[in-house]
């Protein structure tokens, strides 16, 4: 095991795509996601990887040529943030669509407008439905071990779909955490070479990418991959499973921290996680019987997982950190949809928090809890840390 | 390359595609992708030759082709190109392949001039082929940037008030030669072999290389559907549509029609001028006339001819 040094989430990302060393990589630059491709930049002048860095005029072009990449044979990734990632969101569905293999590490940011660079998840909460993998990372150590996951089952045959990597901007992208940055060789063998069944510089076979179906062909299209993304519950545990032989932490996609016993849990995503665990740890020493349950895969949504590790709560409080105008909040609705088959159901209740990189402290967590154990769910959204 | 070399090779654009009767569309390619017997990996902007040759599970290309979306032809050739240079660096491949772009006049002057913009720029290994029908074909005729000054389109229609289009065509390739790229020219389906020719160069030199053609739209253009090249040559011998190079930046004049012949015999032969003709509207046939001579004179001054 490699000694931890200091690292931002970015900085970690980028050591795990130097790692990965993608044969091509398309930057443009956003606020909180630029430190990644700043710090891949580096290593291709330095000549550390072999990359080609494609510095693109837009995050449209960005993901159009990476998309163009990864089907001539070439491993690629790139990366965004917010207004970057909804201007990809054309390319998003093509990409998805196609069934290109591509890694996006994101650095989740508020959507304008009004502007504002700070945490927020309503840019990937946003494009939920483009048919993307997305993980959520807690810290930079999760942000460098997910990227490396996220190539993995990617470009698994049987998955042949993009993925997004998440972390919470400047939060996990900007804070510096001691990262164990692991052996670049054991990353190589897990990593392995580029299989990618379509090649366009394959001359003699030659292929049609990107053609027109109509009602006689797109509903089946969509349908194969509808298929393809409900069979990640079947390749992720294999490759947690290898990944976790160099990390020693087994990827799973969610984490359950006290739930076992817990009357009280609160399901949230990312960095509040981690802020999370630090009130169970105080509440529990209190004799109090609270917990966290972390989701780490959003997309596919693990529904029977949270159902499971909800069994036997009095009361749970889904913390999302986007709203979803005019309806329930996202994770929250999923949540609520996963325990529609559930014999006990807990009292449920929805929180909107972090909007813009509204801060999140122990004491507003506490106060959820506090409520849950008490019994107040009020059924409707309730915000944390806002001025009404 | 002469007819008689050209018509020896295998074409790579099979026939059965959905192209309208007497598109010239497909003469493009077959013409572009003529010009070189080294291997050629296409991709495409979302138009009339992308939905009209890959009607799933039917395809029209004999060569690799992609398509991705309207707005980002030049950014994918940009990734497939920059893949085939990594690969090969790393000794993954060892062939030599040449990239080229299709896109008609909305996905190059328009909505994917930033992508263009873009791939030139950075210098890319590529040529990019506009075939100009000078409005949104695929979709029925609406106003482009590259419609001509006057032309009725469904979204700037001629009316009882406004006759059409009332700017002026944008000048793409001037644009393309502010990048400072090797290799830019215009072409015309109705001058061949000048066209296959302008192809044939560009495929030998090195970094990103544009070729406007134009195309005449026999279905929207309202016009018979045998008469696309001569209409062709007619804008040729107008001067609206000068044939020249220009080679690191030098313009250079590829043909000179003998006497320039009025505009107002080449709008005569299409529906989207025809209210143009009306004695009313005579001022606008003078005004594009005057704007012509102008455009005329400003090419032969940068070419370094005389009238």
């Amino acid at each position: 095991m490699n000694k931890a040094k200091p690292l931002t989430g970015a900085g970690a990302v980028a050591q795990a795509m130097r790692q990965i060393n993608p044969d091509v990589v398309a930057a443009y630059p956003i606020t909180p996601q630029t430190p990644i491709v700043e710090g891949f930049a580096k290593f291709v002048a330095d000549g550390i990887v072999k990359t080609e860095m494609i510095r693109v005029e837009s995050e449209h072009s960005a993901l159009s040529a990476v998309v163009g990449s990864a089907f001539a044979g070439a491993r690629t990734m790139t990366a965004t943030s917010s207004a970057g990632l909804a201007l990809m969101y054309e390319i998003l569905g093509v990409a998805s669509g196609l069934r290109a293999p591509i890694v996006m590490p994101i650095a989740n940011r508020a959507l304008s407008s009004p502007l504002n660079i700070h945490c927020d998840h309503s840019d990937t909460m946003g494009c939920r439905d483009m048919g993307w993998l997305q993980i959520y990372a807690e810290d930079a150590q999760e942000s460098y071990e997910n990227t490396l996951l996220a190539m993995r089952l990617a470009e698994h045959p049987d998955i042949l779909t993009p993925i997004m990597p998440c972390m919470d901007g400047f939060i996990t992208s900007h804070g510096v955490e001691n990262v164990i940055i692991h052996s670049d060789e054991a990353v190589r063998d897990f990593i392995g070479e580029y299989k990618f069944p379509y090649n366009l510089l394959d001359v003699e076979h030659p292929i049609t990418v990107g053609a027109i179906e109509l009602t006689d062909y797109l509903f089946e299209t969509k349908r194969q991959q509808v298929e393809s993304i409900s069979k990640v519950p079947d390749v992720l545990p294999k490759i947690a499973c290898e990944l976790a032989r160099i990390t020693e932490n087994e990827f799973d996609v969610v984490e359950e921290y006290h739930t076992d016993d817990a009357d009280a849990i609160i399901v949230v995503m990312s960095s509040a996680a981690g802020t999370t665990k630090t009130v169970v740890d105080k509440m529990r020493k209190e004799g109090k019987k609270v917990g966290l349950l972390k989701l780490r895969m959003f997309r596919p949504f693990p529904y029977e997982r949270i159902a499971k590790g909800l069994v036997g709560a009095k009361a749970v409080a889904v913390l999302d950190r986007a709203a979803s105008y005019g309806a329930d909040a996202p994770i929250f609705t999923d949540v609520k949809c996963s325990l529609y088959a559930s014999s006990e159901k807990p009292k449920i209740q929805s929180y909107v928090f972090g909007i813009g990189g509204r801060e999140l402290y122990d004491d507003h967590i506490e106060k959820v809890f506090d409520d849950l154990l008490a019994g107040k769910v009020t059924g409707k959204e309730e915000y944390i840390n806002l001025r009404e | 390359m002469n007819y008689k070399e050209f018509a020896a090779k295998e074409c790579r654009l099979a026939p059965g595609h959905r192209l309208c009767g007497g598109c010239v569309a497909p003469v493009v390619v077959k013409t572009v992708l003529g010009a070189t017997d080294k291997p050629v990996v296409a991709a495409n902007a979302t138009g009339c030759l992308e939905v009209s040759t890959t009607i799933y599970p039917d395809s029209a290309w004999k060569i690799p082709w992609i398509h991705s979306a309207f707005e980002n032809a030049s950014a994918t050739i940009s990734g497939v190109e920059t893949a085939y240079r990594s690969l090969k660096k790393q000794g993954k491949i060892d062939k030599d392949i040449k990239f080229v772009c299709f896109g008609g006049d909305g996905g190059t002057y328009d909505i994917g001039l930033q992508s263009l913009s873009g791939a030139l720029e950075r210098g890319h290994d590529f040529l990019y082929v506009c075939y100009d029908n000078e409005a949104y074909m695929n979709t029925g005729n609406q106003r482009s940037s590259s419609t001509p000054f006057g032309a009725s389109t469904t979204t700037a229609p001629a009316g009882k008030v406004i006759q059409g289009k009332t700017e002026w065509k944008k000048d793409l390739l001037k644009i393309a030669v502010a990048h400072h790229i090797p290799y830019a020219a215009s072409a015309a389906v109705g001058n061949w072999l000048d066209f296959v020719n302008k192809a044939e160069k560009a495929f030998t030199i090195e970094g990103p290389k544009v070729l406007l053609v134009n195309s005449p739209c026999t279905t929207l253009w309202g016009f018979a559907n045998d008469s696309a090249i001569d209409l062709s040559k007619l804008l040729v011998e107008t001067g609206a549509w000068p044939l020249y190079e220009v080679v690191d930046g030098k313009y250079k004049l590829t043909y000179k029609p003998k006497e320039r012949k009025p505009i107002l015999e080449y709008l005569k032969t299409q529906a989207r001028f025809k209210h143009l003709l009306k004695p009313e509207n005579a001022h606008i046939v003078e005004k594009i006339q005057k704007h012509v001579d102008s455009d005329w004179a400003e090419m032969l001054r940068l070419c370094g001819e005389s009238e």
